[in-house]
């Protein structure tokens, strides 16, 4: 089992190895062992990464590796690799600059490297028809997450934001072979499921990694306490649609040059999203196709990336007619407050144009 | 009374008066219809300058830097940014350099000049954005070209300087003359381009020589005069009058080495730092030499343009020798700058902290150091990456190491008095005394 920080490790060379990839996540408790080892100006959920590590919680490893992105997460990923080293680690150079030409052959060659150093780990060799069949399960997970999601763009949606949240988390740490029939059966069941609540306002969650479960479901509760409520209907985060949106093109003659442009042109972090803006069309289309009434922007604290995007997010949000409200994010700190805020932004959703 | 001779350096003013020129080249740029380009201080400058010798830059650290020197003008800067909806946390010279086209205020007087294309690098997570979002300030019909050199480590923290990893950043240099091509609608001069090419390796190859020379007992340069000339490279590395300054400050610096001229006269302990400091408290350097402690640079002063090689068995620094010939060709002039800013000495530690700790505990124990001090500068996440794991191992390798918190370019984030406190422990610590008064 090989943990991985990023979205941008590809798990499906790690099937064709058949090793399991587990995404490493924060445990949203406060933890108090990362100050000698990360500055305090790097964001809490990479602390939180951290503090796993050192606290033992992923012992059952046998590697760990990153696929190049935030300086967060890499701090992470560093620290753990000098004093919790589980004996395979690999940095995974993956390119900044995804909208060149260029950065396809250089992610290829850097698979390359990869590819060697699990032969290392493993003392396997892995063929082509190994390589497409981790493509294939990974696909297939995507496909399943996305199906799943279009039942969200109903009016009353069979699936709370919480439990698509809880969907999407539970496949980092499944085997992709055991996750898939549970979740095949869940779409199934979707089909005739009616929720027997008031689904309230539509909302989107744009942002920085986020599993907040339980922000989530003090939004999808407000209704029950409040006079308004809302449903999370789609998010724009790297642990839901950033992650699975995208498929692997299996039409690809060499396996390994499709998944290098898969993770290219999946939607960017915002890290890697120049010259041009991309993400902005996605967020915009997920706004329309999934007809939200409002978006909450969520930053993890001191998220740099998402920091420099922000501004111009919330911007090209409004000029489309989509009211945004912005929530600077702590994964350790208590969901309260915000319950407030969220609220009060909610009734602006709801005011009539006169004041009395 | 002084331990050893010291006296000022000759070429200060010549550095002074080129700087001032640099900058006004920039502002005066369209008077002569010349064209102006933005972009990061780790930018590859050699590669406009194949648009012709009237193409002038602005590189936003260093001019972060100057806003931040001047703490009104600054806090300007950096409220018109914050209320613009940047985060306060972000990097500050970026902030800066934001709030500067925001009040369009040009720190060095006039109206902020507007650039004709920006052309960044990139490695840590905010250069290329940083232009992204200025060309987007400028009113959102700048161009902006950025190279990723995120390509990874160079040996001997890698097995090898992989081709693959040269040829992806060299592309991109190609490509970038193409595009710069198109939006400039010059033709490419590759003569001029491969002059300039060679004028940045010569500079940065000479910078490192000069840094060496400060391993001499008394140090011929303290670390505030050498931020006062690290600047060039920072500006333009391919600037020729910049590549002459420091082989002219090179026979200077060594000059004072052989007669025993100090940067310090009172030079009784050495320290060095890590990351920028805060520019508009530079008095915290005279303040140590007021304890006899002459700061003889860092890996950050040493290494963010000079160029430099790893030894890791004898745990040396030293300057990487420039190539055996000038490029002839468009692609060798292209794949020589892209390995050697590889092997840039502050690009590593952005894949492993351990990287740098060996790099700076080499200057440790090589410019004999009695001491380190960090500044865990909130204002860059970029060279602050990985600091908290480089004072860990840093005292596992022997060494006093102190650290303070404050940020290069917002003074909100810096307090002085409480840094004075930590100094004057650390200094004691050294067994140095208080000095008098």
């Amino acid at each position: 089992m090989v943990g991985f920080f990023c979205t941008y490790s590809p798990e499906e060379i790690f099937y064709a190895f058949d090793i399991l990839p587990v995404r490493i996540l924060g445990s949203h408790e406060i933890q108090d062992v990362t100050e000698p080892h990360l500055f305090a100006m790097f964001c809490p959920f990479c602390r939180d990464v951290l503090a796993q590590g050192l606290k033992g919680k992923y012992d059952y490893l046998d590697g760990i590796t990153i696929g190049q992105s935030c300086l967060h997460l890499r701090q992470a990923y560093t620290s753990w690799d000098i004093h919790k080293n589980p004996g395979w680690s690999h940095y995974l150079v993956m390119p900044n600059h995804v909208q060149s030409p260029r950065a396809v052959p250089f992610l290829v060659a850097e698979y390359e490297l990869l590819i060697k150093s699990l032969e290392e780990l493993t003392g396997k060799q892995i063929t082509d028809s190994d390589l497409r069949k981790g493509i294939e399960l990974m696909n297939r997970v995507r496909r399943v997450m996305k199906d799943i999601y279009e039942f969200r763009k109903q009016d009353n949606p069979p699936i709370t934001g919480l439990e698509a949240m809880y969907m999407c988390c539970s496949q980092f740490f499944t085997d992709a072979r055991e996750w898939l029939p549970v979740a095949e059966e869940a779409k199934k069941e979707l089909e005739t499921r009616k929720l027997d609540r008031d689904p309230g306002l539509r909302l989107m969650l744009v942002g920085s990694e986020n599993d907040d479960i339980e922000f989530i479901q003090m939004v999808e509760t407000l209704g029950e306490r409040e006079s308004v409520g809302a449903t999370v209907v789609i998010e724009e985060h790297c642990t839901t649609t950033r992650y699975f949106w995208d498929e692997v093109d299996e039409s690809f003659d060499d396996p390994l040059l499709a998944i290098a442009d898969r993770y290219v042109s999946r939607t960017p972090c915002p890290s890697k999203d120049w010259p041009q803006r991309s993400r902005l069309q996605r967020i915009l289309k997920f706004a329309k196709d999934f007809n939200v009434d409002g978006a909450i922007v969520i930053q993890q604290k001191f998220c740099d990336p998402h920091e420099l995007d922000i501004p111009f997010i919330r911007k090209s949000l409004e000029d489309n007619g989509i009211p945004t409200y912005f929530l600077e994010f702590d994964v350790t700190t208590a969901v309260g407050p915000f319950s407030i805020r969220v609220e009060a932004f909610l009734e602006t959703l709801e005011a009539e144009d006169d004041l009395f | 009374m002084s331990k050893y001779p010291s006296e000022p350096l000759k070429c200060w003013n010549k550095a002074k008066e080129l700087r001032n020129k640099f900058y006004k080249n920039f502002s005066d740029a369209k008077d002569k219809g010349g064209i102006r380009w933005m972009g990061s201080a780790w930018a590859f400058d050699a590669v406009p300058a194949g648009l012709g010798e009237d193409v002038w830059c602005i590189t936003g650290e260093p001019y972060g830097a100057t806003c931040a020197f001047n703490r009104p003008v600054s806090a300007k800067f950096l409220e018109a940014a914050e209320n613009f909806g940047f985060a306060r946390d972000l990097c500050s010279y970026m902030r800066n350099y934001w709030g500067s086209i925001l009040t369009n205020q040009y720190a060095l007087g006039g109206e902020f000049p507007r650039a004709d294309f920006a052309w960044s690098q990139h490695i840590c997570c905010s250069h290329a954005k940083w232009y992204q979002n200025a060309c987007e300030l400028e009113g959102g019909n700048v161009p902006l070209f950025a190279v990723d050199v995120g390509a990874g480590a160079c040996p001997p923290f890698e097995p090898e300087m992989y081709e693959h990893r040269v040829r992806y950043v060299a592309d991109q240099l190609l490509d970038g003359i193409e595009w710069m091509q198109k939006v400039t609608g010059r033709e490419y001069n590759d003569e001029l381009f491969f002059e300039a090419a060679w004028n940045d390796i010569r500079s940065t190859n000479k910078w490192a020589n000069i840094c060496l020379l400060n391993m001499a007992v008394p140090a011929p340069l303290d670390e505030k005069s050498i931020y006062s000339f690290y600047v060039f490279g920072t500006l333009q590395k391919s600037n020729p009058e910049f590549a002459d300054l420091y082989d002219e400050l090179y026979d200077e610096v060594k000059d004072r080495v052989d007669r025993g001229i100090a940067a310090v006269a009172n030079e009784q302990a050495r320290v060095m730092t890590d990351t920028q400091p805060p520019w508009g408290f530079l008095k915290i350097y005279r303040y140590l030499e007021s304890w006899g402690a002459v700061s003889i640079g860092s890996l950050y002063t040493f290494g963010l343009e000079g160029m430099w090689l790893y030894d890791e068995e004898k745990n040396d620094l030293r300057p990487r020798p420039i190539p055996a010939k000038r490029p002839e060709t468009r692609e060798e002039a292209c794949m020589m700058l892209a390995d050697w800013h590889l092997s840039k000495p502050e690009y590593q530690h952005f894949y492993h902290p351990d990287y740098k700790t060996k790099m700076m505990d080499a200057i440790a124990k090589n410019w004999k150091c009695d001491g380190i001090i960090l500044h865990y500068n909130r204002g860059c996440e970029g060279l602050s990456m990985g600091i908290a794991e480089n004072r860990l191992g840093l005292l596992e390798r022997g060494n006093k190491v102190m650290t303070y918190e404050g940020n290069m370019g917002d003074e909100h984030e810096f307090d002085e008095q409480a840094t004075i406190n930590r100094i004057d422990i650390f200094m004691e610590s050294m067994g140095l005394k208080r000095p008098a008064g």
